[in-house]
């Protein structure tokens, strides 16, 4: 059954930490164990015993079992036929073992990731010579994995030298030779359409770039007031129906992405299921392609093995890398990071480490900055483009943003997506709280709304948030005081504030129409929230009462302007900001009229 | 089964037994223990080493003698034996007969465990259930295969709610009845009472599978008990086509039975001294809802869960909510004005409400609706904040409606009687009357094809 020299027995088992007796055997080795073949991770060593984690239940197994090492960490299978698939935390294929093994997930069962019946049309590099030296991560040719992706099939990291033969165009399976390379020892290598790698070693690059763009995402508070980069690094806190899933899938969807790795780490299985079911259906506003074409799950449900969560997260960002090595911009969500933490935390306690903050370990803040420190725009090996953003939603116990993983999290991120029960409870979709979220790509992005759409982005959002924290304020001096102590200008000021949250703040992910929004859609509904409110204090300050403002039939347009209008019926809207131009100046002329009557 | 018994018990506390000297027993496996009296208790493994096991006891270790206990391993996990005669049947928390009757006989027999349901296996739950009530049809409303728990507290009317659910429940296009498994962990004997005379009264007996583990039974059993009553539900969803609605309650007496077990075994305590895996130990018993393809049936659970003083972030309450898929809480302050069901609608959701509402399901304009409710009940209960401050005669005409709309909605919309089952379309005509206290300009989440046929002022209004 193994390759490995060591062969071992079972001492001890305690859920799911198995103890054994295998000498040899090392960290982070994979061990098969038991008679059913449970896969487990070396963990700790003491003497000739072994500590292992395993990622499956440990029931009916005894202690004097065989145990035995395989010889190689947690890897990953890289090729194609990844996108549109659905895995487990250890990249177990659950389509196949579906169809294989019926509605619930058998024990003991390693199937290859990959299919290896599938034949693949390949198409090698036509600029590549034999007998030319390749360096690591030299494309060798390419396959068209969905109608959207082509798979470019790169030579892997540990590989260089000579090119002794390449394939011609033609079907392969996955195990098919491709290519031969003699590497600087003499060895001869076969190359195939896929690759393996260790999960926990991040992909080597070449250089790491700045981020240099941001990326749209259609939420009008996440592209116009908290943008975030490709590349960079989010995280989406909030307690428990505040919607931090409808906001992870709507990055999924809407994003300008080229891949999407979705990983339900400890999460719903009916909300993998919502994806699975409605992705196919959808398309991606960027491309009119499905958005099952650029797609792929990792599940590790609530209910799944704990083991295999921790795992989860390391496999999904590995895939993410390999096709950012490909030069494309991949989006890596991950719901949630907490649950993952409290893998840890399980794990660790079983091990009877010393908890420092609510139970967790002391390493919890490392690991997380290790992780989240895997996204980045970067420069491959072979001189592309590519770019990882990884976005965590964080469950904190009781909304309590000062526990440990919220906390360690927030030192590391760059965006923060703060959402709020108190807005939920009204219904404020998405719940993205604008007092506490903030984003450290606002430059960025500025330079990109100025080149892209228009040139008072930066200006007008901070306005419009300037005028949010002004209705903070005034808030509080009503509840203490009640509105009859505010002047008209400062009752402007609050009915602006809230025209900004209906208008603009507040976007459903139910509406067909709202459910997205083009960076010029965002950018001429900001517009008009200011103009509303400028035209209204400008009126004000002539003495129009601000009862008249209020009752104005535009207010209502313009709230439902966000429904009204796709986002390519920008000339609409155009139009729409006109009319408002134009009625605040009837009202001003009207009220000019009556003045000059009075006197 | 091995006949061997051994007599090596080495320490018993809390509801766990340490024995030694054993052979290999695997993890998980059944154990009888007997003691001096010749009584016999039931075990389960814990922790299996060599030489030695931890199990755990179902009926306590009270009044063991370690000399004169012996433990017997029965080499299997803990089963349920499964048929269609479970039905209009009793059992306590490890699946034996609690009513007198003989034990279910079946070469069926499952592990009450049971395996994680595979995501790639499930559908995704669509169907709207009509519970009769307003709060829940209109608001919150369930689907079929969905988890949506009650989040209660001592003194509310929880289990009226859930029995006049499990009562009314029914979906709308289709006569089919739901099979009940009624699990009961750590309840009153008078609540217990109350639930059988409520399906006794509603004539729904032969269609409940109950399993009783009351507030003076063992505690640890109440750790078998749902996954004993899951087994026996997944059987009649999966095997039999059943729509089954298991209704948990009181979780909360659960996760306190695991947290002295687990402290009895010296886990690391995380928040308030459960242990770090109680989000896994919750997830296992309420991932096991839902639908999956191919299948007839479903299972839709319904949880009691007692918020411990009324505090939403306990982490009883605060896990369950980041698990199932919503949850309805009820308000003390609501129940103390006399407002049955006490349903607190703000903090309330059900999460898989847009996948069973709408045209086809129940009407179009319900989506809206319920999101023009929500937001104008918010404002409200604001503008009450506000009027209790400065006093309801500094409000503007616009604040007073919104304090009028607020009392109409608690005392027509939410109130409702015990016995009143109310169809999904009285629920949005009520909510239109309500809407209609308001012009058209103000209700900008529906749309004006809804305004003009549903708002009360018509067309021309």
């Amino acid at each position: 059954m193994s390759d490995h020299p060591e062969r071992g027995t079972i001492r001890a088992i305690n859920g799911p930490i198995i103890t054994i007796r295998l000498p040899g055997v090392r960290i982070g080795e994979q061990v098969r164990v038991g008679h059913l073949g449970l896969i487990g991770e070396a963990i700790a060593l003491q003497g000739d015993e072994a500590v292992i984690q395993a990622y499956e239940s440990t029931e009916g197994v005894r202690p004097g079992e065989p145990a035995a090492g395989l010889g190689w960490p947690l890897s990953v299978e890289l090729g194609p036929g990844l996108i549109g698939g659905i895995f487990d935390g250890v990249q177990r294929p659950l389509q196949e073992i579906c169809e294989s093994a019926g509605d619930h997930i058998p024990r003991g069962l390693t199937p290859p990731a990959l299919n290896r019946e599938k034949l693949w049309h390949f198409v090698p590099d036509p600029t590549l010579r034999l007998g030319s030296l390749l360096t690591a991560g030299t494309h060798l040719g390419s396959v068209q994995e969905s109608a959207r992706i082509e798979h470019r099939i790169l030579l892997p990291p540990d590989h260089q030298g000579e090119l002794l033969e390449l394939a011609p165009e033609g079907d392969y399976r996955l195990e098919d030779p491709i290519g031969r390379l003699r590497s600087a020892d003499g060895r001869s290598h076969k190359l195939k359409l896929f690759q393996r790698w260790p999960v926990r070693t991040p992909r080597p690059y070449r250089q790491r770039h700045p981020s240099a763009e941001p990326l749209i995402t259609g939420q009008r508070i996440m592209d116009t007031f908290f943008p975030m980069a490709k590349g960079g690094k989010a995280a989406v806190p909030g307690p428990f129906g505040a919607g931090k899933t409808v906001v992870q899938h709507q990055i999924a969807r809407w994003s300008n992405a080229d891949v999407v790795i979705f990983v339900g780490c400890g999460e719903r299985g009916n909300e993998l299921v919502d994806v699975l079911e409605t992705f196919p259906q959808l398309q991606d506003p960027h491309t009119g392609r499905s958005l099952m074409e650029r797609t792929l799950l990792i599940a590790n449900t609530s209910n799944m093995p704990v083991v295999a969560r921790e795992a989860s997260i390391y496999v999904g960002i590995t895939i993410a890398e390999y096709y950012r090595d490909q030069g494309y911009d991949v989006v890596m969500l991950a719901d949630s990071t907490s649950r993952w933490a409290e893998a840890l935390r399980e794990v660790s306690g079983r091990l009877g480490q010393m908890p420092v903050e609510d139970g967790y370990p002391a390493y919890l803040a490392s690991r997380l900055a290790a992780v989240y420190e895997r996204a980045g725009q970067i420069e491959t090996l072979s001189g592309m483009r590519g770019s990882v953003s990884l976005i965590g939603t964080v469950s904190p116990p009781g909304g309590d943003f000062s526990e440990p993983v919220t906390a360690h999290t927030k030192e590391i991120i760059q965006t923060f997506w703060a959402l709020s029960k108190e807005l939920a409870d009204a219904r404020h979709y998405p719940a993205i709280d604008w007092v506490s979220s903030f984003s450290d790509h606002i430059a960025v992005a500025a330079e990109w709304w100025k080149r892209e759409v228009g040139s008072n982005w930066a200006q007008r959002r901070a306005k419009a948030l300037a005028l949010l924290a002004r209705d903070a304020e005034l808030s509080r001096i009503v509840n203490l005081v009640g509105p009859e102590a505010l002047s008209d200008a400062q009752r402007w000021e609050l009915e602006s504030a809230l025209l900004i949250k209906e208008a603009l703040l507040q976007q459903s992910a139910l509406d067909p129409i709202d459910t997205f929004s083009s960076p010029e859609k965002q950018y001429l509904l900001l517009k008009m929230v200011l103009l509303i409110y400028q035209g209204g204090a400008d009126l004000i300050e002539l003495g129009v009462p601000v009862q008249e403002l209020m009752e104005l039939p535009l207010l209502a347009r313009a709230r439902r302007a966000k429904q009204r209008f796709s986002s390519t019926e920008t000339e609409q809207l155009r139009e729409l900001n006109e009319e408002i131009i134009q009625a605040f100046e009837e009202v001003r002329m009207e009220y000019a009229k009556f003045k000059e009557h009075r006197q | 089964m091995s006949a061997k018994e051994y007599r090596t018990a080495r320490s018993a506390h809390g509801g766990l037994l340490l024995v030694e000297g054993v052979p290999d027993v695997a993890f998980g496996d059944r154990a009888m223990i007997r003691d001096h009296r010749n009584r016999q208790r039931n075990g389960q493994v814990i922790r299996s080493a060599v030489q030695e096991v931890l199990i755990q006891v179902y009926e306590g270790t009270d009044d063991l003698d370690l000399e004169r206990t012996w433990i017997r391993f029965l080499d299997q996990p803990l089963e349920i034996s499964l048929s269609p005669e479970l039905q209009g049947r009793v059992f306590n928390g490890i699946g034996q007969a609690r009513d007198g009757r003989p034990p279910i006989v079946s070469p069926v027999r499952r592990n009450v465990n049971g395996a994680a349901i595979n995501p790639a296996a499930r559908t995704y739950p669509r169907k709207f259930i009509q519970t009769g009530i307003s709060s829940i049809d209109g608001l919150n409303a369930l689907v079929r295969g969905q988890k949506l728990p009650i989040f209660s507290g001592s003194g509310l009317p929880h289990n009226r709610l859930a029995a006049q659910i499990v009562r009314q429940a029914r979906l709308v296009d289709e006569e089919s009845s739901f099979a009940i498994v009624f699990a009961a962990m750590g309840v009153s004997h008078a609540d217990a009472r109350f639930f059988e005379e409520e399906f006794a009264a509603s004539g729904v007996l032969a269609n409940v599978v109950m399993f009783i583990n009351l507030a003076d039974d063992p505690p640890v059993e109440r750790l078998a008990l749902p996954r004993v009553a899951l087994t026996a539900a997944e059987y009649l969803a999966f095997d039999m086509d059943r729509h089954v609605l298991v209704v948990l309650t009181d979780m909360t007496h659960y996760a306190e039975a695991l947290r002295e077990v687990a402290t009895a075994k010296g886990d690391v305590p995380s928040r308030k001294g459960y242990p770090g895996y109680l989000y896994s130990d919750l997830a296992e018993i309420y991932e096991r809802s839902g639908r999956i393809r191919d299948r007839h049936g479903s299972i839709t659970l319904l949880p009691v869960v007692s918020m411990p003083s009324d505090d939403i972030t306990h982490p009883i309450p605060d896990l369950t909510g980041y698990i199932t898929e919503g949850q309805i809480v009820l308000s003390r302050e609501l129940h103390n004005r006399g407002i049955y069901p006490p349903v607190h609608i703000l903090p309330s959701l059900s999460r898989l409400m847009k996948d069973g509402i709408g045209r086809d399901d129940t009407r179009e304009d319900h989506p809206r609706v319920a999101s023009q409710l929500y937001a104008l009940y918010a404002r409200a209960l604001e503008t009450r904040n506000l009027a209790s401050i400065v006093g309801a005669d500094e409000l503007s005409d616009r604040d007073c409606r919104y304090l009028s709309f607020a009392d109409a909605f608690e005392a027509r919309f939410i109130n409702q009687g015990e016995e009143e089952d109310r169809s999904i379309i009285e629920t949005l005509n009520l909510a239109w009357d309500l809407l209609s206290l308001f012009p058209k300009e103000a209700l900008t989440r529906v749309n004006e094809t809804d305004l003009a046929k549903y708002h009360h002022s018509g067309a021309n209004g």
